[in-house]
């Protein structure tokens, strides 16, 4: 990897630098979060902070461009991977918002080099079908229907966590596969998922199973 | 605190609390921030609560200029600002308010002028006795 000197807190695998994601000197997750309600902005901070995340936390999806380095002006030559902007792990957006709305984001995101590969979540009060599935097909991981629950949080994290664990050591298709397999994993509770991929372990979640849209699409088939 | 179900807490709740949720004027999103209260941001809900405070009161004056409006009165902008309502009341778990909220957006859509001016009264009734009893409420605590 590169010159790291020996550091107090536990460290991942050595082979975690594939792809061009790299832990710098920080294990946090950075979360990039959009969302025009400065309440809501408010509270996804906190809840992103509960848990251990870095946040940024602008109010637009210009702003949010801006941060990253994909506005036309600033386009970064797709060499720097994402270093010569900024780091971030999940991009998590509101979908209402005046000016470019989250799908707009999303999309602009999914067809940077620099950020295609950086998972964005979606968040809305309306819970539309067809909304959540144009979301999905333009790449977004996940929706999430407010108002925004700390279970809802602590699923994406734990979906982030084991996605950086198990990036460096399989390829490209096997990691898309297991992202998927994720998503369901946590509805079914299947036996067959790996030992490193966790459940909310939260005991009072059956609300939050239910309420996501997405395990509603995958469990009664509908893909 | 995490993962804790919300009737371990009711046990904890002082009455004021388990009033307003009795009567529905605050929903189990109030309960989630509260939740997320610790030492190391011991007046977290407060600071959501106020933030909240500035923007619905900023919103019901927009609304009531628009809705004052003497020849024509701006039934999307009105809609657009009850949107944000809505958002923000659901996010801290008002939920009488955001109901109010709802039904004051769909007379908009109907351009039903009579049906905004009640909607109006009600929210603004309601949002100030939300406010009334969030202010007693952090009082007590």
């Amino acid at each position: 990897m590169d010159s790291n000197s020996v550091v107090s807190w536990p460290r991942l695998p050595e082979n975690i630098d594939g792809f061009g994601i790299k832990q710098k000197q920080s294990e946090e997750v950075h979360v990039l979060a959009v969302d025009d309600s400065i309440v809501d902005r408010k509270v996804i901070e906190h809840l992103l902070k509960v848990l251990a995340c870095k946040v940024t936390a602008v109010d637009s999806g210009l702003r949010a461009l801006q941060l990253l380095g994909l506005l036309d002006e600033q386009k970064i030559p797709s060499e720097t991977n994402g270093f010569g902007g900024l780091k971030v792990d999940l991009i998590i957006t509101d979908y209402c918002m005046p000016g470019m709305t989250g799908y707009e984001l999303l999309k602009k995101i999914k067809e940077s080099s620099s950020f295609k590969e950086t998972p964005v979540v979606i968040m809305s009060s309306e819970n539309v079908l067809p909304r959540i599935d144009r979301c999905l097909e333009e790449g977004a991981e996940d929706f999430i229907v407010k108002p925004v629950k700390l279970s809802d949080v602590k699923r994406l994290k734990d979906f982030m966590t084991t996605k950086e664990v198990i990036r460096g050591e399989l390829s490209q298709e096997e990691r898309e596969g297991i992202n998927k397999r994720k998503l369901l994993d946590t509805s079914d509770v299947s036996p067959s998922s790996p030992p490193s991929i966790s459940s909310s372990p939260l005991p009072s979640s059956p609300s939050s199973v239910i309420d996501s849209p997405i395990r509603r699409l995958k469990m009664t088939g509908t893909d | 605190m995490l993962g804790l179900g919300a009737d371990l807490l009711w046990a904890d709740m002082n009455r004021l609390l388990a009033f307003l949720f009795h009567q529905g004027v605050l929903d189990e999103q109030f309960l989630q921030l509260q939740q997320l209260q610790d030492e190391t941001s011991p007046n977290f809900v407060s600071e959501v609560v106020n933030i909240y405070f500035h923007e619905s009161e900023k919103l019901l004056r927009n609304l009531r200029a628009l809705l004052m409006e003497k020849e024509f009165s701006d039934y999307k902008k009105m809609g657009i600002h009850l949107n944000q309502f809505v958002g923000s009341s659901s996010s801290i778990g008002a939920k009488r308010v955001r109901n109010v909220c709802v039904a004051f957006r769909a007379a908009t859509e109907q351009n039903n002028r009579a049906g905004c001016l009640r909607a109006l009264e009600m929210l603004e009734h309601e949002y100030c006795y939300l406010k009334n009893k969030l202010h007693e409420l952090f009082q007590v605590k």
